[in-house]
């Protein structure tokens, strides 16, 4: 087919003399972890508060998180990323847009795409957080008020536990989608895996070796979340409770 | 911004980026969830089968496309096709192929695996008493398929369906990586032409949110017209 295969480029020296090209993806993948994880604690933290808010009974509050959940779900993430990195640092007070915008790379970009990744990802935890607790049936909700807890308490120690259990498993794919839209930070700059991919294939014209590599460390990182989450399904199930068989759920 | 915003830009440029972006937009989402889904139910049954080897393949495609980021899919087609295409006309050389047809490839293939599980799951949603049912009936395979299963899975299943393909929609503003000029590419090139970003990435905000979020209440509403009683 006329391509020359040459997979002994991973091992050459990249022009930026950090080492070898295996090197240099494998730091990009450190970068797309590391980008995924910090987004995570935002999306985790604060999609817990706004689907835990929109099943309240107040109807103001409840129409607020409606509200955040549409705007982040209907506008593409790309957008999003552009959003963040060209358009928020102008509406912050001029001294705090200019000092986003003149952090040394790769921080420059790497904060607003934590910021971009969390947000984007908030609404979809939020979507889960919500399923898993309307899953629950209403009686856990009332055993809690006749016992003298309060709405607060009745969360904390008898909604919540059971719905983050419940929801592990979609969280677990919301974590592995996080490290994956991670590569659309490179369009703002960010020196990720798929990035990197993309450098090296136009520094060597290596393409299929180029994105193989990347192809692999990304089933690779999958692997392992998969089965850490497994462990921790395992480890934290409570006997009895049986995880409630989710709708079909559309995805990217 | 020393230069204030200058929204005139966007009335300037609305006919270049709805004839051309838009339209390439549209066009894009519409050819690939059709390819999709053809090739997503295809997948489906594929999963479904009783005849291990078919059903591995399936799912290693599936499991393949969902665990790789969109943007290297598309970096991989990208590249391929044109491998792909000398090998199938049997040229000499790479062909060129362009970037509408690279894309479209790439999304059918992609959202084919995820259509494939939306429609798994649908199928496994119908109880296996309505298989079973059909059988007594005395209907082969194919009829219980046709008349039973696939009439009550498709009602489960056209709302997701048809979420996944809002979600399509906003994927394939994606193809910037790629120098596309899809409805966000349109965007970008005035944007950094008259280096208006702000106006442009805002608009274009705009315009993705209001689209898809009228299809997501026509999609609500339709669920709520077809939803099976029980």
């Amino acid at each position: 087919m006329g391509y020359n295969w040459n997979w002994g480029v991973l091992l050459q020296q990249e022009p930026g003399g950090t080492g070898t090209y295996l090197q240099y993806l494998l730091v990009g993948l450190g970068w797309s972890i590391v980008t995924a994880l910090s987004a995570w604690l935002i999306a985790l933290l604060v999609g817990s508060m706004v689907g835990t808010l929109r099943t309240t009974t107040n109807k103001w509050v409840v129409r607020l998180g409606n509200g955040y959940v549409e705007i982040f779900r209907n506008v593409p993430l790309i957008v999003q990323m552009f959003l963040w990195f060209f358009v928020f640092p102008e509406l912050l007070p001029t001294r705090m847009g200019d000092a986003i915008k003149q952090m040394a790379p790769p921080w420059s970009s790497f904060i607003p795409a934590v910021l971009c990744l969390g947000i984007f990802t908030s609404v979809r935890v939020a979507e889960q957080v919500r399923a898993g607790i309307q899953s629950l049936p209403r009686g856990q909700r009332m055993a809690g008020t006749a016992m003298g807890l309060t709405q607060a308490q009745t969360y904390v120690h008898v909604i919540l536990p059971q719905a983050f259990r419940i929801i592990l498993p979609p969280l677990t794919s919301e974590f592995m989608n996080i490290v994956k839209n991670s590569s659309i930070a490179l369009t703002i700059g960010l020196l990720e895996l798929t990035g990197r991919a993309r450098a090296m294939q136009e520094m060597t014209f290596q393409v299929f070796e180029a994105f193989a590599a990347a192809t692999t460390l990304y089933l690779i990182t999958n692997l392992i979340v998969v089965l850490g989450m497994r462990f921790v399904e395992h480890k934290v199930r409570v006997p009895g409770l049986i995880a409630v068989g989710g709708a079909p759920m559309a995805g990217h | 911004m020393d230069a204030g915003f200058d929204w005139g830009v966007i009335q300037r440029s609305i006919p270049y980026l709805f004839r051309e972006g838009m339209t390439f937009t549209v066009t894009l989402t519409l050819l690939a969830m059709s390819g999709g889904i053809v090739f997503g139910t295809i997948l489906a049954m594929m999963r479904l089968s009783s005849f291990k080897p078919v059903s591995m393949v399936a799912g290693a495609y599936v499991n393949l496309m969902r665990s790789i980021p969109l943007v290297l899919v598309i970096f991989w087609f990208f590249f391929l096709v044109p491998y792909i295409g000398a090998w199938v006309t049997g040229a000499g050389s790479p062909i060129k192929v362009g970037a509408f047809y690279s894309a479209l490839i790439t999304f059918t293939m992609f959202e084919a695996a995820y259509y494939c599980e939306i429609m798994r799951a649908g199928i496994q949603s119908i109880a296996r008493g309505q298989v079973w049912s059909g059988y007594a009936l005395g209907l082969n395979y194919w009829q219980t398929m046709g008349h039973i299963v696939l009439p009550q899975a498709f009602r489960n299943m056209v709302p997701v369906l048809l979420t996944q393909t809002i979600i399509l929609f906003q994927d394939t503003s994606l193809v910037y990586v790629i120098s596309a000029t899809d409805f966000l590419g349109a965007a970008a090139k005035i944007a950094n032409r008259d280096y208006r970003l702000i106006e442009m990435y805002s608009f274009a905000a705009v315009v993705y949110f209001v689209i898809s979020f009228s299809l997501s209440l026509l999609v609500k509403q339709l669920q709520s017209k077809i939803a099976v009683i029980r």
